[in-house]
């Protein structure tokens, strides 16, 4: 089993939150795991990305190869494009459509949906939207998991998991409201593919 | 079941603290941050009471580290590549003086300059200084080097660089713990003059550095973490140093690759294994993060030995870091090269954060000196630097920490009046002191604006070694306190900033203005824990 995964967004959104529980329900399945985040200068609200590479073989590299992730993984959708080289013939872009504005030539968001919807295989949500249902669009990047996770070769169990163990210390509510926003992704992006 | 997913930094600050340290010196400084953060919020590391405060600068980290080994203890200094040029002077002098307890030096580079203003390759600093490096190809490595690089430092009497790059830092892994070995007890040196760098006595001691160089050779050679990989295909014989080495791998998954390999982690170079893969290979490829350093070794003046290929003959780039596919190019590999990446994409720079206090001195300070020709504000290394973009471009400069305020003084020494120098506080306190004084001493006409934000903040908020310190210490440079000014960056106070400035800026002789107003991101994060 071999999942190469892209996690794409702006510095300050989060991605290492989806990381963490993906590495979390890793641990438990006994999958190797290799994982390079950004730090420093882009956190700044410049364009970061995570390589998760996740395998039950031993993995060598800490970056992904170009053209070879199994799953671009984008909370912005001007960002799930930037990393477009690394997509396989085969792989799925899984993004949330709500644009993060922080430059000001940021692109016509109408641009940015043509060239995702181009993609053999995408998955489009409104993670936010759907987040405020379950109760806070905090929850949005759990959505963003759910979304992507029949794309990735890990027991569903597990990443629930992964996310009791991460936001235990939390208490009880926040768990189960990222569980809901979790299933909830899960359920769009079933219903979508 | 691997029971640590470790970043690189952390699985460093762990090794240290189970390799028996009793203290980390440091300055921030990415990709070198998160080791002293690691130690800081351990346990164990609490119990034990292992010194862990960040220090004003990278030399004096050193030199603090370096007692600390003088005492009989193990210590460790952490900096990113350009600090070690802050703490060359001690480096170089502590490979004459060796060590008592271990030392280890650990030095993390930035290559493609993701986060620094140079891709500097410190393993030069290591040849230059003739002490052992260690390159880690994997987390776990870098645990077991530091946890074990003490030992080596005791054996070899000499400090050993630990050096690392971006992606090994900042990249996790599974990571399996060694044995929490106790701390060393607090013994003085055998000799009393060991650290005595008197000539006489330095001369001898250079000879003893020199006449070391054969045991770690033989350390080299000997070392687990280098090898001979045999390989069937003799057309070509690859060296990988450091991660490089999993780029090499990634392509022949678990040995399967048919070149022969020496697996560099450990220098200098274990040369035994680098001879026999010159007499066995037709071609010679070096893949190395940073510069091409044994690249230029092997290859020597003439070039007239086995072909080298790596950067500099163009088989790899000659500058920016390495990764899995350039590798594969230089393999002769194709891969599937992914899908384009539509025009639509911008570029997304990195900003000042929405609120920052520096937004407001910025904005200010080019109103006031919109009465004067261009070019004129020198500035430092902080995210106060990200004033050189849209829509601030306030800024003409960016070089090295401390030197806004010394090239403001030789900018107005050669005419340019005013100058200004814009330094935020923490790295005022790292190497703006002295810069100061020097302006003081010849009543250099330049404002000096010292935005203090109260934090060491582009590295993620660590303590400023000059909090509520800022006018005490310009009042005893001898600045005059009447052009001693405090203000709070806000857009109410915009007006208020402006006309300090302007009167400053005309003023013939050393003034400081203080923008102070804690980082926003700090003061989130304070209110975030409360």
């Amino acid at each position: 089993m071999k999942s190469d995964i892209i996690l794409a967004g702006v510095g300050g959104q989060g991605i290492l939150s989806i990381a963490t529980v993906l590495g979390e329900a890793a641990l438990a399945d006994n999958l190797l795991i290799k994982q390079a985040e950004t730090h420093g200068m882009s956190q700044r609200g410049g364009a970061v990305y995570s390589h998760m590479r996740i395998s039950d073989q031993p993995i060598a590299s800490d970056l992904i190869p170009g053209g070879s992730a199994d799953l671009i993984l984008a909370v912005e959708p001007m960002e799930s494009l930037r990393y477009l080289s690394y997509l396989s013939e085969t792989g799925y872009l899984v993004t949330n459509v709500t644009p993060f504005v922080n430059i000001p030539n940021y692109p016509d968001i109408k641009s940015v949906m043509d060239e995702i919807h181009k993609l053999p295989r995408h998955i489009a949500i409104d993670a936010e939207a759907i987040a405020k249902e379950v109760g806070s669009s905090r929850a949005s990047n759990m959505v963003m998991l759910g979304a992507a996770s029949p794309f990735i070769d890990i027991e569903f169990s597990r990443i629930e998991e992964g996310i009791r163990t991460i936001f235990a210390r939390k208490g009880e509510e926040v768990v189960q409201l990222n569980l809901e926003a979790l299933r909830r992704g899960r359920a769009f992006a079933e219903e979508n593919r | 079941m691997q029971k640590h997913l470790f970043l690189g930094v952390e699985a460093i600050g762990q090794g240290a603290i189970d390799g028996g340290m009793s203290g980390v010196y440091a300055y921030p400084g990415t990709p070198s941050t998160e080791i002293t953060e690691f130690i800081q919020e351990n346990p164990l590391a609490k119990e034990r009471n292992i010194h862990h405060a960040w220090s004003s600068n990278e030399k004096t980290a050193m030199e603090t580290a370096l007692g600390m080994s003088y005492a009989g203890k193990r210590a460790m200094a952490c900096m990113k590549h350009v600090g070690l040029n802050v703490a060359a002077d001690v480096f170089l002098n502590a490979a004459m003086t060796g060590i008592n307890g271990g030392l280890l030096v650990a030095v993390a580079d930035d290559p493609s300059m993701h986060s620094s203003q140079n891709e500097q390759d410190s393993r030069f600093y290591g040849k230059f200084a003739m002490v052992p490096v260690l390159e880690p190809s994997s987390q776990q490595e870098a645990y077991d080097m530091v946890h074990d690089g003490f030992a080596l430092s005791e054996l070899t009497k000499v400090p050993v660089m630990l050096r690392i790059t971006t992606r090994l830092a900042h990249s996790r892994s599974g990571v399996d713990r060694g044995e929490v070995l106790p701390e060393n007890p607090l013994v003085m040196p055998s000799d009393p003059r060991q650290f005595i760098l008197l000539p006489a006595i330095a001369r001898r001691k250079y000879k003893v550095l020199l006449s070391n160089q054969a045991l770690f050779l033989k350390l080299s050679e000997e070392s687990i973490y280098n090898r001979y990989e045999e390989g069937t295909d003799k057309s070509l014989g690859i060296v990988a140093c450091g991660i490089a080495y999993n780029y090499l791998m990634e392509h022949f998954p678990v040995g399967s690759c048919p070149y022969p390999v020496v697996k560099v982690s450990q220098y200098p170079i274990p040369e035994k294994y680098i001879k026999r893969l010159d007499r066995e290979c037709d071609e010679l490829l070096i893949l190395e993060e940073g510069a091409p350093m044994v690249e230029e070794m092997l290859k020597g003046f003439f070039a007239n030995g086995t072909p080298v290929k790596g950067r500099l003959d163009g088989t790899l780039p000659r500058d920016g870091e390495l990764n899995p596919d350039l590798v594969a190019k230089a393999l002769g590999k194709e891969l599937f090269a992914g899908f384009d990446i539509p025009e639509v994409v911008t570029n997304r720079p990195p900003a000042l954060c929405q609120g920052c206090g520096h937004q407001d001195a910025y904005l200010a300070m080019n109103e006031a000196l919109a009465d004067y020709s261009k070019g004129r504000v020198f500035s430092d290394i902080g995210c106060y630097t990200l004033g050189a973009l849209p829509p601030y471009e306030t800024i003409y400069s960016c070089v090295d920490m401390g030197a806004s305020i010394t090239m403001a003084k030789g900018a107005a020494d050669a005419g340019l009046i005013p100058s200004v120098a814009m330094i935020g506080d923490s790295t005022f306190a790292h190497s703006g002191i002295t810069g100061l004084l020097d302006a003081v001493n010849e009543k250099s006409s330049i404002t000096v604006v010292i935005s203090d934000n109260e934090s060491v903040s582009m590295t993620g908020g660590q303590d400023s070694s000059a909090f509520g310190k800022i006018e005490s210490i310009c009042i005893g440079l001898g600045v005059d306190p009447a052009h001693i000014h405090a203000i709070v960056p806000l857009r109410k106070n915009h007006d208020e900033m402006v006309r300090l400035f302007r009167q400053e800026f005309a003023y013939e002789g050393v003034s400081v203005i203080i923008p102070r107003r804690e980082c926003i991101q700090r003061a989130a994060r304070r209110k975030r824990n409360k």
